[in-house]
């Protein structure tokens, strides 16, 4: 992994979740891991950054649903009637990431137990050009 | 990081303050609120004084260029005013613009530079439709990895309250309890939005569907009402309608002094002692959800430059965007131990006529949340209850300290003041 040339920008991030793989940065100097990938250790300031692959299981920490979109998730067809989860996971490589959560009843939440043991999901929406990964998690 | 005992340069007063009536004004813009509030400052100020003597302006505001294709309000404001041409400086810290911008001219008259500058703060949001507000709302979040996965403001507090209610096993009645106490401080202030009780919602809509020939639905009281997701619908799980502040229009305007010029305008000023700021990543990147980090550090920093505690503050304001914000506000303030808050709030523990009220005002949730206007409309009560000038909802026994707390975003930026009767 040390070898892959792209920068740890959101751009690489999304590069790289468009081919499926979920990729964060770890500090070659004191080995701490970051998702998203970050440049610079904000614990030991150096900029020896290495790219990491996560294993994508993880824990839910905190979760919601939610019942009034934002126009780009009511333009993907959810809303009022149509509620989705989203949430923060926690990787066990130890971060955790904000994503949308899949695998439940939304209009159930109450069923949802936080610490449930989660895998990252690869989302797909839109076509060619403007075909777009993004994260999801569910059990 | 532990907060090191920071002082200011000089004494800072406060010695005039003025809000405009919050709420829906669909004939008002920015400026004319501001208006409003800068001429119930003018009258606020007991001996007078001539604006004039006004050396600069720092004025907080979340996203006037968004809410109302203006940019660069600053120097707009400023001029309305008749203030140009002294420096305008607008402050963008989301949610806690104003509380920003109050510390920012605080530390202009500490470090020498000016003896007397107009703190304001200013908002106007209801010309858009609610899911652009939704939308405007969540870009004091992180555009690039935080919304993308769907999550809006009300859905990251959902978040911190399911954290909140997991690790504590508080019940959502915990977070009612928060809304129908600010709805009843509301109803005692005539600049709320909300000035009115949830019962009196209730009733109201009884008598609505009454008047209409509707069945009446049977609720027993205002839990009742709250549980009923007809009235009161989820927004984010588990907030509801009446967990969040509404959208708003209105404006807050606050008068500082150096402490040696305070005399000239009033013999009962209002002494600015402690002031803290912190930051935080995403929320995602914080150990812990169901505590705002930047917060505690916030209040630490506030506490030691005041040289008091928590025990010493006699009420607050804090930033209850969310009814869960205010559980979680009373905790890292240090009010309450963590996860004593719900129980404090099921208690009545904060309300008007406990040992230390939270929200006298109505807070956000029912005075309004034009969110760059909240953290100097924060000051507003405070300057008004700690010279017992607040009629009706006036905290008794001359209260001598009060304390303000106000968040942006999800406690990316937290602000904390303490305030001194003069
Ligand atoms: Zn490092």
């Amino acid at each position: 992994m040390a070898s892959i040339d792209r920068e740890f920008t959101a751009a690489s991030f999304y590069k790289f979740l468009n081919e499926h793989k979920l990729m964060g940065s770890r500090c070659r100097a004191c080995g701490r891991t970051y998702l998203p990938p970050r440049p610079l250790c904000p614990e030991c300031f150096r900029e020896e950054m290495a790219w990491a692959e996560m294993s994508g299981r993880g824990r839910l920490l905190a979760f919601t649903a939610v019942h009034v979109a934002p126009t780009g998730m009511v333009a993907a067809g959810y809303g009022r009637d149509n509620p989705y989860c989203t949430g923060i996971v926690k990787l066990e490589e130890g971060p955790a990431i904000s994503a949308q959560i899949l695998g439940f009843d939304p209009k159930r939440p109450e069923g949802i137990k936080l610490g449930a043991p989660l895998k990252a999901v690869f989302l797909e929406r839109g076509e060619g050009q403007a075909r777009r990964t993004s994260l999801g998690f569910q059990p | 990081m532990k907060a090191k005992a920071r002082k200011l340069g000089r004494g800072v007063a406060l010695v005039g303050a003025g809000m405009s009536k919050f709420g829906s004004f669909p004939e008002k813009t920015g400026r004319d609120l501001f208006f409003e509030a800068f001429r119930e400052l003018l009258a606020s100020v007991d001996k007078g004084f001539d604006p004039r003597e006004i050396e600069a302006i720092y004025l907080g505001n979340y996203s006037s260029d968004l809410f109302e294709g203006q940019g660069h309000i600053a120097p707009i404001i400023a001029d309305w005013v008749g203030l140009a041409p002294r420096p305008a400086t607008r402050i963008e810290d989301a949610c806690a613009s104003s509380g920003v911008a109050l510390r920012q001219g605080a530390l202009a008259i500490a470090s020498g530079l000016y003896d007397v500058v107009l703190v304001g703060g200013v908002e106007k949001m209801t010309s858009l439709p609610t899911e652009r507000v939704t939308d405007v709302l969540a870009t004091g979040g992180d555009a690039l990895f935080e919304i993308p996965a769907g999550f809006t403001f009300p859905g990251f507090y959902a978040a911190m309250a399911t954290a909140y209610i997991h690790k504590y096993g508080a019940p959502l009645e915990a977070l009612m309890r928060v809304g129908i106490k600010n709805h009843k401080h509301g109803a005692l202030n005539e600049k709320a939005q909300f000035n009115l009780t949830i019962r009196q919602i209730m009733e109201n809509k009884l008598a609505k569907a009454k008047a209409q020939g509707r069945p009446l639905p049977s609720w027993a009281g205002e839990l009742d009402f709250l549980r009923d997701e007809a009235a009161n619908p989820v927004i984010a799980w588990p907030l509801r309608l009446f967990d969040c502040s509404p959208i708003s229009d209105g404006a807050a305007a606050l008068l500082l002094v150096a402490e040696e010029r305070a005399k000239d305008f009033t013999d009962k000023p209002v002494y600015l002692i402690g002031s803290g700021q912190a930051s935080d990543g995403a929320l995602h990147s914080r150990p812990e959800l169901a505590s705002i980090r930047a917060a505690k550090l916030a209040a630490q920093e506030a506490y030691a430059m005041a040289g008091v505690g928590p025990k010493d503050i006699r009420l607050a304001e804090v930033h209850d965007c969310f009814t869960i914000a205010e559980l979680i506000a009373t905790e890292d303030l240090g009010f309450f131990p963590p996860g004593e808050g719900w129980k404090a709030a099921m208690e009545g523990l904060t309300s008007l006529h406990s040992p230390r009220p939270i929200n006298t005002s109505g807070g956000l949730k029912a005075k309004g949340h034009p969110v760059g206007a909240s953290g100097a409309a924060q000051a507003v009560e405070l300057w008004q209850q700690l010279r017992g000038q607040a009629g009706p909802r006036q905290v008794p026994g001359e209260p001598a300290l009060g304390l303000t707390h106000n968040v942006g975003g999800t406690g990316q930026t937290c602000v904390v003041h303490i305030f001194r009767r003069g």
